[in-house]
């Protein structure tokens, strides 16, 4: 049980800088997971968390205790590795007792202690067996049971699930948050995925290029994305993004073609006249009557997912021109979620609103958010 | 590939049968040789079925030694070469581990030019270095012992090279996850590269073990002392008599005794090289 503080944390490897500079508080009980895409430093983050890593600036402490220079056995973490990183010749039961022996604990504590972890992961018939004769999910599990034997200040998990198939990805994520719970340990969770970041975290930190773009709770991050970047990153499909510009007086948005977008609400006379890219979520947007259209889409693919129906294509003026429509970001379609009831063909035009509350605006240069409407 | 196809089976057998033939029938011809009278071998006619002589020949040169061989029994022979065999097998392959180790586990000065030096010593096998070699083991005393017999040929770059490459496949992750389990590095070696080297350590065994049996002219230059007599070097005196015939039906008993050490250490550990092969572990 307690807290992390990540404070200014750097790494560079000679003299290429690859954390530029991180910080992240970490309460006790807490569980963050620190999510971004592959190469942004999040893995190395972690492990600098655990010692495997030299610190190159700034500080971590783990319970109030400075630990830059402490091994990692002195830390009080345990790790939980994406390939499991169980030693392939002991038992189940030796492999979650081995760090036990090695401090020197009595016999009868670690069975004790073995035998409760065990249970807790229904790895009691299991005990005796090679890690290689276990499914991937049983793996996983011992190399949880690991951790959780040594009851550390922290559990670490870099990227756990990522070697199992979507089902059991999907089983373990709960069986992990519950477990996490229920022993209210502080857990630091590294993923690239985002559907895990959201449903496990109590608050997420999304990672681009060695920075930390955003530090909040799932849905904050959802609903006001700091960053463009963090708003491409979190929500599938991407959000939509639109080159468009605060009018003069700073009572209204319109696109860069020209079509007009919003005024009711529209209070940016500190950002009057300013070149902004827009954001919309693709469930934000939903079709109706072309005489309150903001923006009109041309299908070009439909995709039937069951409960929603996803439509993309490319945006068109009110009378059917496709000029000066600017879109920026992922992809260069526009994408829209609707209900999966909705019948929708290829090459039809949908006029659509966007759901009040629902805009984003971002600094095009930097990509910084300015506001939500 | 399952096919059945008659001609081909039999082409196939026929071929392999042949191999085994031309490997097997000189071995057999030593054995039926070490049965017979040494008479029967000099006739000319080399005789196809063994002998009666078998248990009086082999009693001999256990037990009785040969004048060409220095009189040793060839017992002791055994005894001999089976410690040096033994000691320079385990001898390199507890150097060569922990040697590895230190090479792909730590970082210290000049590491790299440590790795480069062993390794430029494969190209300088014993006869080449055997020169300077010796003067070395002269003036260490260590002449006519069995500490000069092994332990200068107990270094060795090729198992340490091997378990270098060996260590390397090893992944990160488990030597991270016992870092975290507060195992000290000699923990980390004693208890999960160890164990998982066993069957790597089996084969060396095996190679390095018929190296040291073999060892023919390092024995030959420091012993003068008749008691410390390899087995080869005695199969050797006894086929080079300065006069008269040599004893072909002693000599050949002496070489199949010879083969027979080797020969069990392979069957023995080739149980661990399948262990090794069926379990898929690392």
């Amino acid at each position: 049980m307690a807290d992390i503080a990540i404070k200014n944390v750097t790494k560079s490897y000679g003299s290429t800088k690859v954390i530029h500079g991180v910080s992240i508080d970490i309460r006790d009980g807490e569980l963050i997971v620190i999510v971004g895409p592959s190469g942004c430093g999040k893995s190395t983050l972690l492990r600098m968390v655990a010692g495997l890593e030299e610190i190159t600036g700034g500080e971590v402490s783990i319970g109030g205790r400075v630990v830059n220079r402490l091994e990692p056995k002195d830390r009080d973490i345990a790790m939980v590795f994406q390939n499991y990183a169980l030693y392939p010749h002991m038992s189940v039961y030796d492999n979650m007792a081995y760090g036990l022996k090695i401090s020197g604990m009595p016999k009868a504590d670690i069975e004790t202690r073995v035998a409760k972890a065990a249970k807790m992961l229904e790895l009691s018939e299991l005990l005796q067996r090679k890690p290689r004769q276990l499914s991937g999910g049983q793996r996983q599990r011992v190399a949880m049971g690991r951790a959780i034997v040594r009851d550390p200040a922290a559990f670490l998990f870099d990227e756990p699930l990522s070697n199992l198939d979507a089902k059991l990805r999907v089983q373990m994520r709960l069986e992990i948050r519950q477990l996490q719970r229920e022993l209210g340990t502080t857990s630091l969770y590294v993923t690239h995925d985002q559907v895990e970041a959201m449903t496990l975290a109590d608050r997420l930190v999304v990672m681009n290029a060695g920075v930390a773009e955003q530090i909040a709770t799932p849905l904050e991050v959802y609903h006001h994305p700091a960053s463009i970047f963090v708003a491409s990153f979190i929500g599938s499909p991407a959000m939509n993004f639109l080159r468009g510009k605060v009018a003069d007086d700073g009572e209204s948005i319109a696109l860069s073609q020209g079509s007009p977008l919003r005024s009711e609400g529209v209070h940016l006379s500190t950002h009057a006249g300013r070149e902004v890219t827009i954001g919309m979520r693709p469930e934000h947007l939903a079709i109706v009557p072309d005489t309150q259209a903001d923006l009109r889409l041309v299908v070009r693919i439909v995709e039937t997912l069951g409960a929603d129906t996803l439509a993309h294509g490319h945006l068109v003026g009110a009378s059917g021109d496709r000029a000066g429509f600017v879109v920026d970001g992922v992809g260069s379609t526009i994408a829209v979620r609707l209900p999966g009831n909705a019948a929708i063909r290829e090459g039809e035009t949908l006029p659509l609103r966007v759901a009040d509350g629902s805009l984003h605006l971002f600094d095009p240069e930097g990509g910084k958010r300015l506001v939500d409407l | 590939m399952v096919e059945n196809r008659p001609l081909l089976t039999f082409f196939q057998h026929t071929i392999l049968i042949f191999g085994v033939l031309l490997v097997v029938f000189p071995v057999y011809i030593a054995f039926v040789a070490s049965t017979h009278e040494g008479r029967a071998l000099t006739s000319g006619m080399l005789p196809l079925l063994p002998g009666n002589r078998m248990i009086e020949n082999y009693n001999t040169i256990l037990f009785g030694g040969m004048r060409q061989a220095g009189g040793v029994p060839v017992a002791l022979m055994l005894f001999n070469s089976m410690v040096m065999a033994l000691s320079i097998a385990v001898g390199k392959i507890a150097i060569s581990l922990i040697s590895a180790f230190a090479v792909v586990y730590f970082r210290f000065p000049f590491r790299m030019l440590a790795f480069w030096i062993i390794f430029i010593t494969l190209m300088l096998p014993v006869e080449v270095r055997i020169l300077p070699t010796f003067e070395v083991v002269a003036n260490l005393g260590m002449l006519n012992s069995y500490a000069g017999l092994s332990i200068p040929l107990i270094a060795s770059a090729t198992a340490t090279f091997l378990f270098r490459q060996f260590f390397l496949t090893v992944p990160d992750e488990l030597t991270e996850a016992a870092r975290i389990d507060g195992a000290t590095p000699f923990q980390f070696f004693k208890d999960i590269l160890l164990p998982l080297s066993r069957t790597n350590i089996a084969a060396i065994f095996v190679i390095m073990f018929i190296y040291g049996w073999n060892q023919y002219l390092w024995p030959l230059l420091i012993t003068t002392d008749p008691s410390f007599t390899t087995i080869v070097m005695g199969i050797q005196r006894m086929v080079t008599v300065a006069e008269g015939q040599p004893q072909w039906h002693l000599a050949m008993a002496t070489a199949t005794l010879a083969l027979l050490p080797p020969v069990l250490v392979v069957i023995v550990m080739q149980r661990l090289f399948v262990k090794g092969l069926v379990e898929t572990e690392k």
